[in-house]
């Protein structure tokens, strides 16, 4: 009982750097103002309010950023630059700037996806009043009315917040609640989508269901590796496994456990069964924001946690994540030839890429200062998780215009012969296509043979060789896709193309030249990771 | 202070909420055993508070319970929602999306 007293004594006002976690706050803040134009804006104003602040708020974050980046003090001699804020909470360097001025670019672009209203004839592509029944009078109802949710904005708002507190977490209990700050938000929007309601909240309820269930394994995990270390600080587990203190037993337990929380974050098989269905159900627009926000940020808290946490007991763990990536590349290469659904075709393809980073995660290449020409694992996978998070928005952004009556047209055989109806679109959406598979002058390929050369220079070369095999295996169901929308007739009608509005497209466009510049011309972005340095303890 | 028999404890309640996520078939069920599963690691927090001597596992453990709170609410919202919808609350009959 002496020390809860003596504990008690010390306690002192923390110290909080508002400065270095400005973009946190801004964000969070302007969540905060959204839930508040929900209550007091009129109800026809409030679209174009939350629009506004949306894009005010991101862009004001992400300028926020890049002045936390521009003054990040070098850390003793090391490759790491930035402080632990906080009182240890919160680490601000290198990587965590780089992955929220990622986030934050990623979700400005999904702000204009989720704002877009001409597809639907004037009104956004979600719910009218989700808690309207679908087939019912109520819903009719609302749909005549024009109702709309605006509420989607203040919940990205909170999940984004969430993503960017997420890879900057330096301790467990910041991270699980990181964890629940991102997902709650993406929970609900799921289940919003105006057309095909039982399939939306259908994934919203599996996604929530596993969410949990993984959520529930990640923090036994963290009371696991508490009772190992006796902190949940980074810094304070990786002295705790240098010393070897303490049972071995509870550290591998707590690795384990953790490990499936953020590897079902990631999508990594096998904790990959929610992908295909939630990204199918889930509005499109909420797709494209989760599959490539989420996973920027999952593998974010991945690196910092198993290098810096978990980095003197990598001997542990790499047997386990190569299995893990090994399985994650057959299971995402492979169902995805079977598809016949483009949405869930595109989510066997984000597991297959969460595999491939998997491969760069597991080399471990370390370099020891900034001026090394060869990129270490970090920063090969930061790299990798710009390109995969552009080219993703862009596809799922053209499957939202892609469309027939009753929405969006998402059977690859209504597919069939879009080539020649709108040849500009399917053209872009080829694009896209031949950057997920990897093709030079891509950013997919770039992409890859950063995460690729970094892990045979760790010397994970077995797992290089299976991962090109499987890259071959991926280029074919990508290029079926192409040659289907080129090669083959319509089908009957065929889908319309519906010309969005302004903001859909500039996503596409942004997206597209994203994955044209980071293939031809990689050299800054490649800078801008390099420079991020390591992880900072 | 040894904390094992708390620990044995808290491996139980987790491995009952486990056990129950995947063998319950009513949504509100299989929701009530992942909470089981949160609180026993708040059981096992607490007990590695105690164990190590220092306060942190104690804060967590009310961390934890405010997430759970906010789980609650949007779990349960959507569990209505899809009741309403379909007039069942079982996970077996949400099968649209597959394959």
């Amino acid at each position: 009982m002496t020390s809860a007293v003596t504990l008690a004594a010390e306690f002192s006002k923390p110290d909080v750097e508002y400065s270095l976690i400005s973009p946190l706050l801004i964000v969070f803040g302007v969540a905060c103002l959204g839930v508040l134009v929900e209550a007091f804006v009129a109800r026809e104003r409030r679209y174009l309010a939350q629009v506004v602040l949306g894009l005010v708020g991101v862009i004001g974050a992400l300028v926020a950023t890049i002045m936390v980046a521009a003054n990040l003090a070098p850390q003793g001699d090391t490759a790491g630059r930035g402080e632990i804020a906080v009182e240890g909470a919160i680490a601000v360097d290198g990587p965590t700037v780089f992955l929220w001025g990622t986030i934050l670019v990623l979700s400005l672009i999904s702000v204009l996806l989720f704002a877009e209203r001409h597809l639907e004839g004037g009104i956004t592509a979600f719910a009218g009043q989700a808690a309207a029944l679908p087939g019912t009078t109520a819903e009719r109802e609302a749909s005549t009315r024009g109702l709309e949710h605006t509420e989607v904005f203040p919940l990205m708002m909170f999940s984004i917040g969430g993503m960017l507190l997420f890879p900057a977490a330096n301790d467990l209990i910041t991270m699980f609640v990181a964890l629940e700050i991102l997902s709650l938000p993406l929970y609900l929007l799921c289940g919003l989508a105006r057309r095909r309601r039982l399939l939306s909240q259908e994934a919203a309820l599996k996604y929530f269901m596993l969410g949990a269930f993984s959520s529930g394994f990640f923090l036994y995990g963290i009371a696991l590796t508490y009772g190992y270390a006796g902190s949940m600080n980074f810094g304070d587990i990786a002295e705790a496994i240098t010393g070897r203190i303490g049972g071995q037993v509870l550290l591998l337990a707590g690795i384990g456990l953790i490990a499936v929380g953020l590897l079902f974050k990631v999508g990594a098989a096998p904790f990959h069964a929610w992908t295909p269905d939630v990204y199918q159900g889930a509005p499109t627009a909420v797709t494209a924001f989760m599959a490539a926000c989420t996973k920027v940020a999952a593998f974010g808290a991945l690196l910092r946690l198993f290098y810096v946490g978990f980095g003197a007991a990598r001997w542990d763990w790499t047997p386990m994540i190569w299995v893990v990536a090994i399985l994650t590349m057959l299971v995402g290469c492979l169902l995805a030839i079977t598809q016949t659904d483009i949405k869930r075709m595109l989510a066997y393809s984000s597991i297959a890429h969460a595999g491939f980073i998997l491969t760069g995660f597991v080399g471990l290449h370390q370099v020891d200062s900034f001026a090394g020409t060869q990129l270490s694992s970090v920063q090969a996978v930061l790299f990798y998780l710009v390109t995969y998070g552009f080219m993703t928005i862009g596809a799922f952004a053209v499957v939202t215009v892609v469309r027939d009556g009753s929405g969006e047209t998402t059977h690859l055989a209504r597919w069939a012969g879009l080539g020649k109806t709108s040849p500009l679109l399917a053209g872009v959406f080829a694009f896209f296509l031949l950057g997920m598979a990897g093709i030079p002058l891509t950013s997919g390929f770039t992409g890859k043979w950063a995460v690729f050369t970094s892990a045979v220079s760790g010397g994970a070369w077995p797992l290089v060789v299976v991962a090109v095999l499987l890259s071959v295996v991926a280029a074919f169901f990508y290029v079926r896709v192409i040659v289907l929308m080129f090669f083959s007739e319509p089908v009957g009608d065929g889908p319309t193309v519906t010309m969005p509005s302004v903001m859909t497209t500039v996503t596409i466009t942004v997206g597209f030249a994203a994955t044209v510049v980071l293939g031809v011309f990689p050299g800054p972005v490649l800078d801008l990771a390099a420079n991020a340095g390591q992880f900072i303890r | 202070m040894s904390g094992s028999p708390f620990l044995v404890l808290s491996a139980i309640l987790f491995t009952i909420g486990c056990v129950g996520v995947l063998t319950r078939r009513n949504a509100i069920v299989v929701f009530m055993c992942v909470e089981l599963m949160l609180n026993a690691s708040n059981l096992a927090l607490v007990t590695f508070a105690r164990v190590n001597g220092n306060l942190d596992g104690q804060v967590a453990a009310f961390f934890v319970m405010v997430v759970a709170a906010a789980e609650v609410v949007v779990g349960l919202a959507i569990i209505m929602t899809i009741f309403r919808t379909r007039r069942s609350a079982s996970v077996d009959d949400a099968s649209l999306l597959k394959y």
